[in-house]
């Protein structure tokens, strides 16, 4: 998320590294943990208050050594919203941030007044025999490109070409991936039973070329939210935010702001 | 100095073309039929090493041509009964990658018993495509191979009762192992490092380090690195704490020799391995992976063939006459400030049990003693 500015927050011990931006209702951002640039926050600060955390050890912030699975980022984010003592939050979680959203929402919703997953991670719903995310780590980048956009060339990063923190974060940003998502492989075995506890109006937005995860985990992921919404979005692989910003936001909007489908 | 022989149980039947060696090469590729002959070639030529006068080691790696052994400890048990007197150097157990070190603790304490107190107990991290293989969380690797290695040290030094563990990556209530080892208090503890900063903690434990094909350049800052940490302790670095593991062939002309080394060099030209099994997230330092990232670091050479010349040069191959290989040796050794331990990968690819044997025979009448004095 270049280009916002960062603080430094400590919560409950924890160095969080956070941009806040815009006005309006809260708007909790969890990014997917990808380093692939965009502006989802800028674009939502328009009618936000966007609260964008990177998760510790993203983006070359500091990971003290008992923050490292995703249910630890829940409870670090119910903590971020408490301490700022913001309710009717929106909560939008991307790939691996849907993820800790789900975690988040499954735990304590107190404060929350939407929950929007894009491309999300964190279930498992098929066969022991079937992988439902693609193993990120086992494959060339050519292919993983190929899982994360409907248009790979288009967002290639040219490493030469990066200045060198840059190239230290992405260094950074794929060990942190690898520490959250390892094992079990980037889902929580209990997380579809509990996903019935979530009792606010939830959006489940998938890109429709996903080839990381399939637009058929998302509607399966939708159906286990009572209540909840799908859609997806044309022309788009994993990652809408980077590929698709401007209909990811027309899904977004409204239904952060009102609840509202398109 | 010792010498140590050293057959990885290399599988060299491979197709003309084919993406990894590691990982993911299909198993249909494996003849069980030709592998059950391999691996008895295997034994029989440490055992003809053993009675040669020579040490012995073996290792494991996991889904890969490059080696069958992928559970050292079964053929270490082995050899601790069919050889006599040669010490069985197992580098080594992957405990950063195996999910009980208390039972690697029991398998060693096996091994101990069986052969009489012959184990040289190794441990490494394990190499960053063994990752995938044994779906093994690459990030904090360093921090749960030393979790693992106190524990074990632990079982092998605790002769009263059950005692309580519950680390962050390990967990127990009751361990009391049977067997325990023969060696007292434990079997001697090897292990590699290739890097300066690896060695540190090796010496601050005053266990033997061995760093692997590093040739003229890597070796020298791997053990001044551990020689310093020593001397900062007010401790010695007596020679026999250093190993170095070269690929050795000699026979009785430099050309007959160097054909049997281009014939090593299986291992290193053989070994190709796609970035992703290379340079799994976390594996490295931040630094090697920006690197790496940029196409030039440890492995823009990887996978690239290479030559007998090139490696006699670098010292990762010596090979030639009794006078040729003692020379190569001895450059090595006054190069890096002496070493005590000679860890020979003396089989590879296609060289036969007749080579292997011959190559040892003459090695271990010709060379040996001469390096013996070093």
């Amino acid at each position: 998320m270049g280009g916002m500015t960062l603080e430094k927050l400590d919560v409950r011990g924890v160095e969080l590294q956070l941009s806040r931006t815009g006005r309006g209702r809260p708007l909790l951002l969890l990014d997917s943990g990808f380093s692939f640039e965009h502006d989802l926050a800028a674009r939502l600060a328009q009618r936000f208050q966007v609260i964008a955390p990177l998760h510790p050890g993203f983006g070359g912030s500091p990971r003290p050594d008992h923050i490292d699975t995703v249910d630890d980022l829940a409870y670090l984010y119910l903590d971020l919203l408490k301490q700022l003592e913001l309710s009717d939050v929106a909560i939008v979680g991307c790939s691996m941030g849907g993820w800790v959203a789900a975690e988040l929402a499954v735990r304590c919703s107190d404060r929350l007044s939407r929950l929007i997953l894009v491309d999300s991670l964190g279930i498992k719903v098929s066969d022991r025999e079937t992988p439902d995310i693609a193993d990120m780590f086992a494959i060339y980048e050519e292919e993983l490109m190929g899982l994360l956009f409907r248009d790979p060339p288009r967002f290639k990063i040219d490493a030469r070409a990066l200045p060198e923190q840059a190239l230290a974060n992405i260094a950074k940003n794929r060990a942190a991936l690898a520490l959250y998502l390892w094992e079990p492989y980037a889902h929580n075995p209990k997380l579809l039973g509990r996903l019935g506890r979530i009792d606010i109006p939830t959006l489940v937005v998938w890109g429709q070329n996903d080839g990381l995860v399939s637009p058929e985990y998302g509607r399966k992921f939708a159906a286990a939210i009572p209540g909840s919404a799908f859609e997806t979005i044309p022309e788009c692989g994993h990652l809408p935010q980077v590929e698709r910003p401007d209909r990811l936001i027309e899904y977004i909007t409204p239904f952060a702001a009102d609840g509202r489908t398109r | 100095m010792k010498a140590y022989f050293f057959s990885e149980c290399a599988y060299p039947y491979l197709p003309a073309e084919y993406d990894s060696i590691r990982v993911k090469l299909p198993n249909r590729i494996y003849d069980p039929e030709k592998g059950a002959r391999l691996f008895n070639d295997y034994i029989d030529e440490w055992v003809a090493a053993d009675e040669l006068g020579l040490d012995l080691m073996l290792n494991e790696h996991h889904q890969t041509a490059t080696c069958m052994n992928s559970a050292v400890p079964l053929t270490a048990a082995i050899l601790a009964r069919v050889t006599k007197r040669g010490r069985i150097l197992i580098l080594g157990n992957p405990i950063a990658n195996r999910r009980e070190p208390v039972r690697v603790a029991e398998e060693m304490s096996i091994i101990d018993g069986i052969s009489h107190g012959r184990l040289d107990a190794g441990f490494v991290r394990g190499v960053p495509y063994e990752i995938s293989a044994m779906n093994s969380r690459p990030v904090d690797m360093q921090e749960r191979f030393w979790e693992a290695f106190d524990l074990i040290i632990k079982a092998w030094s605790s002769h009263d009762g059950p005692f309580y563990w519950e680390g962050k990556y390990f967990r127990h209530r009751q361990v009391n192992i049977w067997p325990r080892p023969l060696q007292q208090p434990y079997p001697p503890v090897w292990i590699t490092s290739t890097s300066p900063e690896g060695a540190l903690k090796v010496a601050e434990r005053g266990h033997v380090v061995a760093t692997f094909l590093t040739g003229f350049d890597a070796t020298r800052p791997v053990f001044d690195s551990y020689r310093r940490r020593r001397t900062e302790l007010g401790q010695e670095t007596p020679l026999d704490r250093l190993a170095y593991a070269a690929l050795v062939y000699t026979a009785d002309t430099d050309a007959k020799a160097v054909a049997v080394g281009e014939k090593l060099l299986w291992y290193l030209n053989s070994n190709r391995v796609p970035m992703q099994f290379v340079n799994p997230p976390g594996y490295h330092s931040t630094a090697t992976v920006m690197k790496i990232l940029k196409g030039d670091g440890p492995f823009a050479a990887f996978g690239r063939s290479t030559t007998a010349d090139q490696e006699l040069k670098k010292g990762v191959l010596f090979a030639g006459t009794p006078d040729s290989v003692y020379k190569q040796i001895k450059a090595l050794y006054d190069h890096v400030g002496g070493f005590g331990n000679l860890l020979m990968m003396g089989q590879a690819g296609f060289v036969t049990p007749d080579e292997t044997i011959k190559g040892l025979e003459l090695f271990a009448r010709e060379v040996y003693p001469r390096i013996k004095e070093l």
